[in-house]
């Protein structure tokens, strides 16, 4: 009997067995996304795996804020091995063939670093040489931008090096990090050691080879206490790999949910194809149970058509999937910090298979229920109407929503990063299908109300076809309008991004900023700067200092006490400066502000609220500083908003006019240019003559914000492509099985003497207000997304990029009648006779 | 078992939207292995409906169907189906041939859901009979009406059916080929042996039944009227 259900099953799907791989397709690159991403998460992990040496470049490392002190010079003897050193800064390069400076991140290298990989540049030799030339290594796009050659000088501070090579690649660094600030490779041993004087933000770096003599994980165990009271940070190649894996994992399985929700829409796609297939089928499966089937046969004979279904789309998704695979490294290549080699994970093609059928199995199931309830007496009625039998199959069809929602859940927990994003991935899941359908549903409502008279027949005839029965117009829109989101989400959420930075360039505001100028300097810098006919806008001293106590205890006890947990706050070096007034981006909340010290007592401190936050003190609270080795006394007198956006001086402590003004500070000066040439002409000048200050331009920050950007949206809109192909297939599918009621429509309306042309116009105009519905509910949704996106993570105004989302809904709408009229080839042309004697 | 059919107070309701509609209204008759029998009766009169109860297709709102010895209402709707596979064929107005088989594989159907090893071989046999044996692998879009209907009684003879239930069986053809569709049904029910329900509008084909039950809104109209009228 189960063999004759099968050949049953293949026999029933003659003549629609295209039809069934059409809607089949819908399914198949959500499996595609999955397979992929998970094949090349396996890969990548293995990558790490086997070059995570390479990942630290050493066993052991020891990172400071400041030079290792004895005591940690000491222990550094003790552990032997090979030793590398390294001291990376930011300063100013300057580069005298152009006469151009830009600030870079310097990373002054002593030979043997890295012990395990390499450097990778251009020359490849380049990468050993340049420590013993006096040479320099840096950043493949810098070189570009700046227009560098190689053997063209660099000048930092005031050493002057000879460009090596260009760096490709280097352990702990990926070019998305490089993006941030550029890199530039130079001998340790010709470092300008001015540059690191008090107040530069320098890291001090060494590397140890301990070839396995000990264990790296063992040292950093017991020497912990001792690293963190001098605040150093050790890494082994055991945290350096968890760290990335930790990471990377959550990258490709974030990627791996985008997927999915193709998957999601894919398998509605099929589902509700089915849906209309069965409804097709309902005069065979009648004759079947009047001959003596069962019910349970009859639901059988479609379950196994589903499945093989599911098998297709499962094996030809594994497929594509493998091949879309190859293409990944090329997609997140700047995200990764080693080269991932090509090879298939069978256990990721397993598990994307095994999602794929069971999604569209269990969506499946919800048509296929239906089949339980034809009747044999449909057979003698050629009028039957199953909606009469809705309420039988309720409970059956609520525990399978059930179900579904669990599978949904448990496949998206499985998926996710962790257990609560998988949670909420599907409960967004949820909540963005209700809103896409009710959207949708409005946007149709709208559409489907009375045309006023004098609309002509053509677009009342296309506006009426989307309401025809068995229409899968929902589904489409629902499929459509999610690509359409995604892409949309991005695009409004890059320009309120980048209309922030563009904001702040707005007149009046400073757009080009000094800083690290020595107290002796800043006299002869203002003159510079004005002598340059730029205005002076801001000059604010900037003095380093840490926390000691907190309300009476001491960091030290408390880092001790294992019961309190040190914040960021408690840890970090602040840079404070001293006024008596505040400025336009902060606002006192509570308390006074109080600019001026007496000279005896505690200094009255203003403090921001987030930092107050994580020091859980408030008003009146105690507060002890180390400036320089010196104990600083203070209270809190006020609590202060700042508005991080401005591009200003903005500080945690503010410290009163009079308190600590003489005690070692750095100062800041702030300018604006009109134009780039201004900008880099002045730049130039003052490295020349103080190599020691950096400067960096509000333009230099908006590039590297819109290409770090531009690569997640880029990312981003890859994985909403899915969407949007899948949202087609559904389109494609749908109309090929309306092509009977389409070929009837048409034959109809030509009989009644329509032309070709007005048969073509009103399907033109089907497939055109489908595109509208369908874009304008994803930009709807992206719209208030967009609006909670600027709101609440970015904290900026809301800006509607209105050229690129109308180019969006522009392409959506085409995109859908091209598909949909090439779907439809063919059916204005069928003669009425044809059409009369049998059912394609 | 001499009874084939038992018949007894058989009533349809259908719930409309106010109130409820009596379809079919108190019917009682029995029939006998080998009886032929016509159902008449103007449109809408029930006669599909109760075709319908007596071939165990629906439920009777009350009443009792009783069909080669079972009692259909105490069996469940898959019980329903087994003894249709057994005991019971089926010729429709519109032949409800399946468009997707063959006309061999539409003839094997009923065998092969009993699991018959034979069924191809007896289709075979079958199409011969009704004159179909160079069609069989035609598909139901490559055949006339007559000759779908033809193939759609070979299904229905093929596993020997007590009684065979025909719906209107030339309702959608000519005069000429709806005769031969007639002699055709008259000729295998004779050689099997089988009980013979016949739905029509034609009085001249229920003349050629033994027995004619008339319906009027759902009730018997006495057969003696009948008789009488061919008397
Ligand atoms: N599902 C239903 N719901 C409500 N009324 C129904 C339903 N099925 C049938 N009827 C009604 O029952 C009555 C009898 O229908 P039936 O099909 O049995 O008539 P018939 O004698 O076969 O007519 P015809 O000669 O036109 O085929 C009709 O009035 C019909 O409208
Ligand atoms: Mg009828």
């Amino acid at each position: 009997m189960l063999k004759w259900l099968f050949t049953f099953a293949w026999r029933d799907s003659r003549g629609s067995r295209a039809k069934l791989f059409l809607f089949v397709t819908s399914m198949v690159l959500g499996v595609a996304a999955l397979v992929s991403i998970n094949s090349f998460g396996d890969n990548l992990r293995r990558a790490i795996d086997f070059e995570s040496k390479t990942l630290l470049g050493a066993d052991l490392s020891m990172e400071s804020g400041e030079p290792f002190p004895a005591t940690i010079e000491a222990i550094i003897d003790s552990l032997g091995g090979i030793q590398s050193r390294r001291t990376s800064f930011s300063s100013m390069a300057y580069f005298p063939k152009s006469n151009t400076a830009r600030l870079a991140t310097v990373r002054g290298q002593e030979p043997g670093f890295p012990f395990y990989g390499k450097i990778e540049s251009d020359p490849p030799e380049a990468a050993d040489t340049y420590l013993f030339e006096k040479g320099a290594l840096i950043d493949g796009t810098l070189m570009a931008q700046y227009d560098i050659e190689i053997g063209d000088s660099v000048r930092i501070g005031n050493a002057t090096y000879t460009v090596s090579g260009k760096l490709i690649q280097t352990p702990r660094e990926t070019a998305a990090i490089m993006l941030f600030s550029p890199r530039i490779y130079v001998p340790l041993a010709d470092v300008d050691t001015t540059l690191l004087s008090i107040g530069s933000r320098a890291e001090y770096e060494i590397y140890f080879r301990l070839d396995d003599i000990e264990d790296p994980d063992a040292i950093v165990e017991s020497l912990s206490d001792t690293l963190e009271a001098h605040s150093i940070r050790a890494d082994t190649v055991e945290e350096e790999r968890s760290n990335w894996d930790q990471s990377l994992t959550n990258l490709y399985r974030f990627l791996g949910l985008v997927g999915y929700m193709s998957l999601l829409l894919g398998s509605l796609g099929v589902a509700s194809s089915i849906h209309v297939y069965i409804r097709q089928r309902i005069q065979t499966i009648a004759v079947l149970r009047v001959y003596g089937a069962s019910s349970h046969q009859a639901f059988a004979i479609y379950l196994i058509q589903a499945l093989g279904m599911g098998l297709v789309g499962a094996f030809l998704g594994s497929a594509i999937g493998i091949g879309l695979q190859s293409m990944l490294p090329v997609i997140l290549g700047d995200f990764l910090p080693v080269d991932v080699e090509f090879s298939v994970s069978w256990s990721a093609v397993l598990i994307g298979s095994a999602m794929g059928i069971g999604v569209t199995l269990i969506f499946a199931m919800m048509p296929l229920l239906d089949i339980r309830n034809i009747p044999p007496l449909a057979a003698l009625r050629t009028d039957f109407d199953q909606e009469n039998d809705r309420a039988k199959n309720k409970r059956a069809k609520w525990l399978l929503f059930g179900l579904m929602a669990l599978l949904v859940t448990v496949i998206a927990v499985i998926q996710a990063p962790t257990l609560t994003m998988g949670l909420g991935y599907s409960a967004t899941v949820a909540v963005v299908f209700a809103l896409l359908a009710g959207t949708a549903k409005l946007v149709m409502r709208f559409l489907a109300a009375k045309p006023p008279s004098g609309v002509s027949f053509v677009i009342k005839q296309g506006l009426a076809n989307l309401h025809r029965p068995q229409n899968q117009t929902l589904m489409m829109v629902l499929a459509l309008g999610f690509g359409t989101f995604l892409v949309s989400t991005m695009i409004i959420s890059e320009s309120t991004l980048l209309g922030q930075i563009d904001l702040a360039s707005t007149e009046g505001k400073p757009n080009l900023v000094f800083y690290d100028v020595q107290p002796a300097q800043v006299d002869s810098l203002v003159k510079l700067v004005e002598e340059s006919d730029l205005p002076v806008i801001d000059r604010v001293a900037m003095i380093s200092m840490r926390l000691t106590s907190v309300k009476g205890i001491s960091i030290e006890s408390m880092r001790e006490d294992t019961t309190s947990e040190l914040s960021w706050a408690h840890r970090r070096e602040y840079r404070s400066t001293y006024r008596d007034y505040l400025t336009e981006s902060e606002t006192v909340l509570e308390g006074t502000f109080e600019g001026r010290y007496s000279g005896t007592g505690l200094i009255p401190l203003s403090v921001e609220r987030e930092v107050a936050k994580q020091l859980e003190i408030t008003i009146g609270d105690s507060l002890v500083f180390n400036i320089q080795g010196v104990d600083v006394a203070g209270y809190i007198s006020s609590i202060r908003e700042v508005n991080w956006r401005q591009m200003q001086s903005n500080f945690f402590f503010v410290f009163p006019e009079g308190s600590i003004n003489d005690a070692p500070a750095f100062h800041v000066v702030m300018s604006r240019t009109e134009t780039p040439e201004a900008s880099a002409m002045i730049q130039a000048m003052v490295v020349k003559r103080y190599p020691n200050i950096s400067s960096i331009d509000i333009s230099v920050v908006l590039t590297v914000f819109q290409a770090i950007f531009s690569r997640i949206s880029f990312v981003v809109r890859f994985m909403a492509l899915f969407s949007i192909i899948t949202g087609l297939l559904v389109l494609s599918g749908a109309v090929m099985i309306s092509r009977f009621q389409r070929i009837e429509e048409s034959v109809l309306l030509k009989t009644l003497g329509a032309s070709r042309r007005t048969v073509l116009q009103i399907m033109t105009t089907e497939y055109f207000v489908l595109g509208v519905a369908s874009s304008f509910t994803g930009v709807l949704l992206s719209l208030a997304a967009g609006w909670g996106v600027s709101r609440f993570v970015f904290e900026a105004n809301f800006i509607i990029p209105f050229g690129p989302i109308l180019l969006l809904i522009a392409s959506v709408i085409g995109v859908t009648i091209v598909v949909g009229q090439l779907n439809s080839r063919g059916v204005y042309d069928k003669e009425a006779l044809d059409v009369l004697r049998k059912e394609t | 078992m001499d009874k084939v059919l038992e018949i007894n107070g058989l009533t349809r309701t259908y719930k409309s939207g106010h109130g409820s509609l009596t379809v079919l209204d108190s019917v009682s008759f029995e029939l006998m292995r080998g009886d032929t029998v016509s159902i008449v009766g103007p449109s809408g009169s029930g006669k599909t409906t109760l075709l319908g109860l007596a071939a165990g297709l629906d439920a009777p709102s009350s009443g009792h169907v009783k069909l080669c010895g079972y009692d259909m209402g105490s069996l469940s709707e898959d019980e329903r189906a087994r003894v249709r596979n057994k005991h019971v064929g089926f010729v429709f107005q519109s032949f409800r041939l399946i468009p997707t088989l063959t006309a061999l594989e539409n003839v094997t159907v009923p065998a092969e859901l009993q699991g018959r090893k034979d069924a191809e071989k007896e289709a075979r046999f079958l199409l011969e009979e009704v004159g179909l044996g160079d069609r069989t692998d035609h598909y139901p879009a490559q055949l006339s009406g007559g000759e779908q209907q033809r193939v759609a009684m070979a299904r229905a003879f093929i596993n020997k059916p007590d009684i065979l239930f025909a719906d209107e069986p030339t309702g959608n053809l000519d005069t000429d080929t709806g005769e031969n569709i007639v002699k055709l049904l008259f000729q295998l029910n004779e050689t099997a042996g089988t009980t013979l329900v016949l739905v029509t509008h034609n009085l001249e084909l229920a003349a050629k039944t033994a027995r004619i039950i008339r319906l009027k809104r759902g009730k018997l109209v006495p057969e003696q009227n009948e008789a009488v009228a061919h008397a």
